[in-house]
């Protein structure tokens, strides 16, 4: 695998999987997508980097420990119920923010909070395993 | 993308009325321990604040439920949709007095736990994520206590076992690897079983709703199908709960791991059995269970006795004390084969008995280790000596468990032998008697081997002093806060209930009644009677 044309390929291939997920994750409310299928192509763009560029690199790119992310991932989850509250509805009941930006209509929504939750989750879960396998393989 | 300004009949699918403040004490135990989790994981790395975080959550979790418990005795079961979409479409949360009580019992237990390993488990299994797990186990476990979705109990189910294996693994000794393989095998089994019977029960009533299960196959007349679905939940939770025929991997896996994860195994995982039982084959399928009555008769008889005998011939006092639960789980499972409402609330005043009192006793195991050096029987000896408040302590512990007044254990035996010589199971109130006088044996062993006898094997008894060295007695060991504060939490929890058991037995009947007669939970979901 530690060939030159996937090494160089790798960085720019999981960049462009990264953005990918993001956009995934965006359309998910009405369309197929959403924050588990956008999270799994989040990891399988660190999976590539790992593979090309080593684990350690990846933990680099990442900043926090991936356990971590999911933690946030839950927590932010976990935020997206409560505004439900404040109206006196029953819990993860949606709430919508629909405003106009620059000319175009955009839909903020207590679903789309809960689903970057479920992205945050998916990514951090998923790449800890997929890394810690990865750095057994080594020896 | 256009939004079309088209206007929908909102009332037909959604919620509309306002819910009350109150109602969500339904979800707020789940919220707190999911962010409480989360919190915990992000900052795994901290040791030294891990026990404080959960400690703090789990504390707020037991008043949210104490809130939630008096809530539903006041107004009756609780029902709350999430999304607010209305039911059965909606995932409901539904809380009748069985659930609220199992729930506040499960973290109490899991405070007691979170005390103690604060004193007992190091700082490489924290980073590890002892306290994440807990708090987890403890969602899990409150989840299953309060869903009303039968689908949303089989994933609650799933949050449990992933962290109980991350529980049980935590030490990574081979001893622990071999006791969570065999405990995640038999559960991953029942859970996949329990995970086709829902298939099948949804194939057959087209609803995963529990109040429409209950409506739906109330109207099922005589049909086959559901006399086989009732037979694979059975099986099912009776693996959950290590009933007979399937209870070998309970002793194989519960004595590897660290004391205090054996204490909220012992506590909590086999009652999410017992209640699953209670829910789904008591509730949801009345005329089924009728159907099985006698084989849940028979699986609750040796239930018993084969726990009882278990206790009888170990000398390992934690593998002793695995086979004290099983044996505590033939008496729950006896409470589903008579289910009149004298034996079911009796079922259930024992679990909470049983929450409380095997948690205690495996937390007493891990004293007596600590007091006395060892696990086994043959090498302990002499402990009253070292330490007599310890030996009064396991003295009410142990008689508690075996039903012996004037603790814990004997009410619910006396509602469910009442249960059962009115419902003319004679065998059955016989069988509950016998487990007694068989556990009576085998605390009395325990506790005199472990504490009355002058020292281990070989020493000649009745020598209290003087020791080898001239010291007339062993100096009292003392032990940390984190060890006596949850021992005096469960021991108080215990001796209370044995001398006031009016409250808990009152709940407890309000809990049976919902599920003899589970009118009000399908009215508190559905409003009316469909």
């Amino acid at each position: 695998m530690n060939t030159v044309i996937f090494r160089t390929i790798a960085p720019y291939l999981s960049a462009l999987m990264m953005v990918f997920s993001i956009f995934v994750l965006l359309r998910g409310h009405n369309e197929p997508g959403g924050g588990f299928i956008g999270g799994l192509i989040a990891v399988s763009a660190f999976a590539i980097y790992g593979i090309a560029c080593g684990v350690a690199a990846v933990r680099r790119s990442m900043v926090v420990h991936p356990m971590s992310l999911a933690g946030i991932g839950l927590f932010i989850a976990v935020l997206s119920v409560l505004p439900s509250y404040l109206f006196g509805q029953p819990p993860m009941t949606s709430q919508w923010l629909i405003f106009d930006f620059l000319g175009s209509e955009l839909k903020l929504s207590t679903p789309l909070v809960f689903d970057i939750g479920v992205y945050l989750v998916v990514v951090g879960a998923i790449t800890s395993i997929a890394l810690s396998l990865e750095e057994r393989d080594v020896d | 993308m256009a939004v079309s300004s088209n206007t929908v009949d909102i009332a037909a699918a959604m919620v509309t009325q306002p819910v009350q403040g109150a109602d969500w004490l339904l979800v707020t135990p789940l919220l707190l321990t999911m962010a409480g989790g989360a919190v915990a994981i992000m900052l795994r790395k901290k040791t030294a604040i891990q026990p404080w975080i959960a400690i703090g959550v789990i504390s707020l979790v037991v008043l949210s439920n104490i809130g939630l418990l008096a809530h539903v005795l006041d107004h009756g079961v609780v029902t709350m949709v999430m999304g607010g979409w209305l039911p059965p479409f909606g995932i409901a949360f539904t809380a009748d007095a069985m659930g609220a009580f199992f729930a506040l019992s499960a973290s109490i237990v899991a405070l007691c736990a979170a005390i103690y390993a604060a004193g007992s488990i190091e700082a490489s299994e924290r980073r590890y994520g002892f306290y994440p797990f807990l708090i987890l186990l403890l969602c899990g476990c409150t989840g299953a206590f309060l869903t009303g979705d039968i689908f949303n109990l089989y994933v609650w189910f799933e949050v449990l076992l992933i962290s109980a294996v991350g529980m049980i693994v935590l030490g990574n000794d081979k001893a622990q690897i071999d006791g969570g393989v065999k405990y995640a095998i038999l559960n991953f089994v029942a859970t996949t079983l329990f995970l086709m019977a829902t298939g099948l029960l949804y194939g057959l009533v087209g609803t995963l709703n529990m109040a429409d299960i209950i409506v739906k196959v109330s109207q099922l007349e005589g049909q086959g199908p559901i006399y086989g679905i009732a037979a694979i939940y059975f099986l099912a939770f009776a693996m959950k709960a290590a009933a007979f025929p399937v209870n070998f991997w309970l002793p194989a896996s519960y004595h590897t791991p660290r004391m205090v994860v054996s204490a909220v195994f012992g506590g909590l995982l086999t009652k999410v059995g017992v209640y699953a039982l209670l829910r789904v084959v008591l509730m949801l399928m009345p005329e089924p269970r009728e159907w099985l009555g006698d084989i849940i008769s028979l699986v609750a008889i040796a239930t018993m006795i084969a726990g009882a005998l278990g206790a009888l011939a170990q000398t390992d006092i934690r593998r002793m004390t695995g086979y004290i639960v099983i044996s505590g789980v033939g008496s729950m499972i006896a409470g589903l084969a008579i289910a009149n409402q004298v034996a079911v609330a009796g079922a259930i005043f024992y679990a909470v008995h049983s929450f409380f009192c095997i948690t205690a006793l495996y937390l007493l195991a891990g004293v007596i280790n600590r007091i006395g050096g060892s696990f086994s029987l043959r090498e302990l000896g002499g402990l009253y000596n070292k330490s007599p408040l310890v030996a009064a302590v396991s003295l009410i512990l142990l008689l508690a468990v075996a039903g012996l007044p004037p603790f814990s254990g004997l009410w619910p035996k006396v509602m469910l032998v009442e249960g059962a010589l009115e419902s003319g199971r004679s065998l059955l109130a016989a069988s509950i008697l016998i487990s007694g006088i068989l556990l009576t044996i085998a605390i009395g062993r325990y506790w005199i081997y472990a504490f009355w006898r002058g020292g281990p094997e070989g020493t000649v008894d009745g020598t209290l002093v003087p020791q080898s060295d001239g010291t007339a007695t062993v100096a009292s060991v003392s032990l940390p806060m984190t060890v006596t504060v949850p021992m005096a939490i469960l021991t108080g929890l215990v001796i209370y209930l044995g001398l006031f058991p009016e409250g808990v037995m009152a709940i407890s009947t309000q809990g049976a009644a919902s599920l003899v007669d589970p009118t009000a939970y399908v009215q508190s979901v559905f409003g009316v009677w469909p």
